[in-house]
C-alpha cells in the first residue's frame, strides 16, 4: 500500500480499481465455496440414493417370499 | 518381479482401498491450502507494494496466473489419469479424470474472467480474441466436452473411454497456451515466473504469487480426493462393501 500508515477506506479502493480487483476476488471466493459444497451435497445425494435402492430391493424381496 | 509390482498397483487402486486411504488424506490437504492461502492473501494484499506501472489492479494477479496455472495442471492431471484408465484399465484412474473435470473447469473459468477484468483497465478491453486467450477458452470448452461425454453416455465404461480419448487428443491445446505469447503477436504480457533466466517479478509479489499457487495446488488435490470418492461410491453402488458401508453413513 502507498503512504506510511495503513487505512482501510484507501485499501478497499484499490487506487481507483476496486471494482476490478474486488469482483475478481469476491468471484474466487464464491468459485472455491462452490467446490466445497457442491460435491459434500451430491455425497449426501449419492448415500440417500443408494439406501433408497437398497431397501426398495429388500421389500421386494420380502413380497417374494409371502406370495411364495 | 513384474507380478508383484502389478499386485501392489492392484491393491493400491482398488476403489475400496482408496475410499479408505483418502478420508485420513483429506484434511491434510485441506488444512494447509487454507493456511498457506490465507498467509498468501495476507502477503499478496497488504504487504506486497504498489505496481509503479499497473497501480493497485495488479494485485488481480495473486489469483488470475495460480487459477490459470491450476487450469493447465489440472487438465494434465485429467488426461494421464485418463491414459492410465484406458491402457492399463485401473478403474479409479478413470474416477480421478471424472472428479478433476469440474474443478479443472472452474479454474479455467476463474482463469477468464479475472483475465478479463485485468484487461479492461489496463488494455482497455474485457477480450480480445488473441491467441493466448482464445486458447484458453478452448481449453474451458474441452472441460465441458469431457463432462458431456461422461454424463450423456450411459455405460460408464464407454463413457470413460470416449471422454478419456477427448481429453487426451485436447493434450495438445496445453503447449499452444503456455507457447501463445511468444509463438504469436498478443496482448497479454509474456511469461515473468516460469523463464529459465530470472523471474522478472519483484520478489515481494512473486512469494504471494507462488504461495497462492501452493494454496490452489493443495486446494485441488483435497476436492479431487472428496469428488473421486463420490465417484466410488456412484460406480460401485451395487457392490457389497459400499451397501455395508452406505448404511452406516
Amino acid at each position: 500500500m502507498s503512504g506510511t500508515e495503513f487505512n482501510w477506506s484507501t485499501f478497499f479502493a484499490m487506487g481507483g480499481y476496486a471494482v476490478f480487483v474486488w469482483t475478481s476476488y469476491g468471484l474466487t471466493a464464491v468459485i472455491l465455496a462452490l467446490n466445497v459444497i457442491l460435491p459434500l451435497r451430491q455425497r449426501k445425494h449419492i448415500i440417500r440414493r443408494v439406501k433408497r435402492a437398497v431397501r426398495r430391493e429388500q421389500l421386494r424381496a420380502e413380497n417374494k417370499q409371502v406370495t411364495l | 518381479m513384474f507380478r508383484a509390482i502389478w499386485a501392489w498397483i492392484q491393491k493400491f487402486s482398488s476403489p475400496k482401498y482408496f475410499f479408505e486411504m483418502s478420508a485420513r488424506l483429506i484434511p491434510w490437504f485441506a488444512i494447509p491450502a487454507a493456511l498457506v492461502g490465507a498467509y498468501g492473501l495476507y502477503l499478496g494484499l497488504f504487504v506486497a507494494p504498489t505496481d509503479y506501472q499497473q497501480g493497485e489492479s495488479y494485485r488481480i494477479i495473486f489469483i488470475h496466473v495460480p487459477a490459470a496455472w491450476m487450469s493447465l495442471f489440472i487438465y494434465v492431471v485429467m488426461a494421464v489419469s485418463a491414459a492410465i484408465g484406458l491402457i492399463w484399465q485401473i478403474r479409479l484412474a478413470d474416477m480421478i479424470a471424472a472428479a478433476s473435470a469440474p474443478i479443472g473447469a472452474s479454474f479455467t473459468f476463474l482463469a477468464l474472467v479475472t483475465g478479463s477484468l485485468w484487461g479492461k483497465p489496463m488494455w482497455g478491453t474485457y477480450w480480445v480474441w488473441d491467441a493466448r486467450l482464445t486458447s484458453e477458452l478452448i481449453l474451458l470448452f474441452l472441460y465441458f466436452g469431457y463432462m458431456a461425454l461422461q454424463s450423456a453416455i450411459e455405460d460408464q465404461r464407454t463413457a470413460d473411454k470416449a471422454s478419456g480419448l477427448l481429453a487426451i487428443v485436447g493434450v495438445v491445446n496445453i503447449p499452444i497456451i503456455h507457447y501463445s505469447v511468444e509463438w504469436w503477436n498478443t496482448l497479454h504480457q509474456g511469461a515473468t515466473v516460469a523463464k529459465l533466466d530470472k523471474p522478472s517479478i519483484d520478489i515481494s509479489m512473486l512469494i504471494p504469487l507462488l504461495l497462492m499457487a501452493l494454496a490452489f495446488k493443495l486446494f485441488y488435490a483435497a476436492v479431487v480426493l472428496v469428488r473421486a470418492r463420490n465417484e466410488v461410491l456412484l460406480r460401485d453402488r451395487s457392490r457389497r462393501w459400499v451397501r455395508e458401508l452406505i448404511e452406516k453413513l
